[in-house]
């Protein structure tokens, strides 16, 4: 019989007090001083003076700045829609496959979280750049055909440092994100479900979209969610394999921390940053509801 | 947000590796000095002992070690990877260093804020060793704070074949289209501005807000020629062929040049910024005597030779410099000619409402 917390409420104080003591010293509390940074202003060139005031974010909703973060939302949202097309078909093959092979492909997509995100970033470089393996590749083909007919000489595809090599290494990085949740979605599906589907005529397509989908939609719901948002915050990826009009809000806020000196107004950037984060989970919790209303 | 640190910043040549860029410099390996036991202990009461924060590989080989057997002082180098790193964790108290090694920029802002102790210039006798030039810098007048460990000059580093002459000119990187997405720029917003309006004819310092409008405008015309704004990693950039001019330290496109005889390196007619690093004593530094000695230590002119051996920067030790072989001496790309670097100028301190200003001005090019 199920037990409530209230009946134990010591274990229930032994179990939850270090995880809170640890959230609230290391996260609540930092997280509290950069927002109160964002009330400030640089005094002398190491305090910080605290004054209430609202420059920071009147300066952050410029539409200089304003503009960043909707570029970077947008991006965010490429990249999810990207991640969700890619991730959807190889969340359903893993649900599919059999229970040997479920093991080994999930171990494949988790794979590479085990390499630190910059040494995955540097690979994208060696195979994107114009002496990369892609271009280098392409031009041993483009050779082979000279030899049949003559052509002109090889031009290298220009990936590296453009908005394109930003969005392939976001979704590189982001793709375990979205395969993870989906495929905890759909493998709780009920199989019969589908097999009712095909039976009743319906063709696989529509048994996909009209079936799968829907069942599946709070996976995908939370899966677009756990990627969107550290997609809208990335600065790594942007910063090494972009190009000039690649920047990205996380990358202005990182050079107002570092090279601007400009803690106060940076601490209003990421602050703004984790508000919208904010609004993107109340959307999914009101998606989610829907949800459960319909169920 | 994602939690790694990114090689960024002034990170120079040989002091840039993956390795600091993926936090070891922020997680902090130390390195101990290996060598024989002290003979005798270090000079007055302080323990023999010393914490060192340096750039990466930014120290000769057997240095540390060749110290403790001449002094008895163990050496402990941790490493930072940019300035800002160095400023943010001197910034919050001093953990127990006794020498850092800030550019000259920081010097005059670590300076300002109290956070340097002045340097007993009787303690440091080889000084007669530093070319007189480096003696009275404007960063640090007198030399008060900080004495120069090496020094560096942005120029073009280009690759030979495929550019038309010698690229002599900022023009070639900030103002004209003839290579078109072939130019990487240095993603420092203070010192495009200030290359910026040393093209324009203007010091590097006490730029006019008109002219910096008028340098906005430019860069946003020049931006969709140029291929990418680069981390200090101009010089892999331009040998693995993605673009054939880069804005570049000396010493970075030095050591590339050994291998690759197809690049080249100028410090443009208009003039450009020499930079600097230099070595201090922050406030609070617990042996300030051994700071002393260690310092005096890598003024000396073997051991300044032996550094520059392995880090192949220009010196600002000309007793050190005479004991380096002539492929040193002489390399006009480690030495830039005297009428060149005479019009070259250091980057002052000009107060944080001018960092905020630059890093918007950038802000807003990369954005249009």
């Amino acid at each position: 019989m199920e037990q409530s917390w209230k009946q134990a409420k010591g274990v229930f104080a032994a179990a939850l007090g270090a995880p809170l003591v640890w959230l609230v010293l290391f996260f609540l509390v930092p997280l509290a001083i950069v927002w109160a940074y964002s009330f400030g202003h640089n005094e002398g060139l190491t305090q910080i003076a605290i004054t209430g005031t609202f420059k920071n974010y009147a300066r952050a909703i410029e539409p200089l700045y304003l503009k960043i973060f909707l570029k970077s939302a947008g991006v965010a949202a490429l990249t999810t829609g990207l991640c969700l097309v890619i991730g959807f078909p190889v969340a359903l093959a893993i649900t599919f496959a059999s229970q040997k092979a479920k093991a080994w492909l999930l171990l494949l997509i988790m794979l590479p979280f085990w390499t630190n995100l910059l040494i995955r970033t540097y690979a994208l470089i060696a195979v994107l750049r114009n002496e990369g393996y892609i271009n280098k590749g392409l031009e041993w083909l483009w050779n082979l055909a000279d030899k049949v007919t003559p052509l002109a000489p090889f031009q290298p595809l220009e990936m590296m440092h453009t908005n394109f090599a930003v969005i392939v290494g976001l979704v590189y990085v982001h793709l375990p994100f979205m395969v993870l949740p989906l495929y905890s979605a759909l493998d709780r599906l009920d199989k019969s479900l589908l097999e009712a589907s095909l039976d009743l005529g319906a063709g696989h397509m529509r048994t996909l979209f009209k079936v799968v989908v829907p069942l599946a939609l709070p996976g995908i719901a939370s899966g677009v969610l756990i990627t969107f948002i550290p997609a809208l915050g990335a600065y790594l990826t942007p910063d090494l394999l972009g190009g000039p009009d690649s920047q990205m809000i996380a990358n202005v806020i990182e050079r107002q921390f570092k090279r601007a000196n400009d803690w106060p107004f940076g601490a209003a950037l990421s602050f703004l940053l984790m508000y919208l984060t904010f609004v993107a989970i109340a959307v999914q919790a009101v998606v989610g509801r829907k949800k459960g209303v319909r169920a | 947000m994602s939690t790694n640190r990114i090689p960024s910043g002034r990170v120079l040549g040989t002091r840039r590796s993956l390795l600091t860029a993926m936090g070891a410099a922020a997680i902090g390996i130390s390195f101990t000095a290996c060598g024989e036991k002290p003979k005798a202990p270090a000079g007055g009461a302080e323990e023999p002992k010393l914490n060192f924060y340096n750039w990466d590989t930014y120290i000769g080989e057997t240095t540390l070690g060749d110290f403790k057997k001449a002094s008895g002082v163990d050496v402990n180098m941790s490493l930072f990877a940019t300035n800002d790193e160095l400023f943010a964790k001197l910034k919050a108290g001093n953990a127990g260093y006794d020498v850092i090694v800030p550019s000259n920029e920081f010097v005059t802002r670590m300076g300002q804020a109290g956070m340097l102790e002045a340097l007993d210039h009787s303690k440091i006798p080889n000084v007669k060793n530093v070319d007189p030039t480096f003696l009275n810098p404007d960063y640090d007048p007198g030399r008060r704070f900080s004495m120069p460990y090496t020094w560096l000059v942005l120029g073009i580093g280009y690759r030979k074949s495929k550019v038309k002459g010698v690229p002599d000119s900022w023009k070639w990187l900030f103002d004209s289209d003839q290579y078109k997405g072939r130019i990487a720029l240095l993603s420092e917003s203070a010192d495009l501005i200030r290359l910026a309006a040393k093209y324009k004819g203007h010091s590097v310092n006490n730029i006019p807000p008109e002219l910096v409008k008028e340098i906005e405008q430019m860069l946003i015309k020049q931006k969709p020629y140029v291929k990418a704004f680069h981390d200090d990693n101009g010089q892999d950039m331009l040998v693995a062929g993605d673009v054939d001019l880069v804005l570049e330290y000396n010493g970075d496109i030095a050591q590339v040049m050994k291998d690759d005889p197809d690049l080249g390196f100028v410090v443009p007619k208009e003039g450009s910024l020499i930079n600097s690093d230099t070595l201090c004593i922050p406030k609070g530094a617990p042996r300030p005597d051994n700071a002393h000695k260690f310092i005096n230590y890598l003024l000396d002119a073997q051991a300044g030779a032996e550094i520059s051996k392995t880090i192949l920067y220009p010196t600002p030790n000309a007793a050190a410099k005479a004991l380096m072989p002539a492929s040193y001496r002489d390399n006009p790309v480690i030495f830039p000619a005297a009428d060149i670097m005479s019009k070259c100028e250091y980057g002052a301190f000009e107060g944080a409402e001018k960092a905020s200003l630059y890093e918007e001005v950038i802000t807003r090019v990369r954005a249009a």
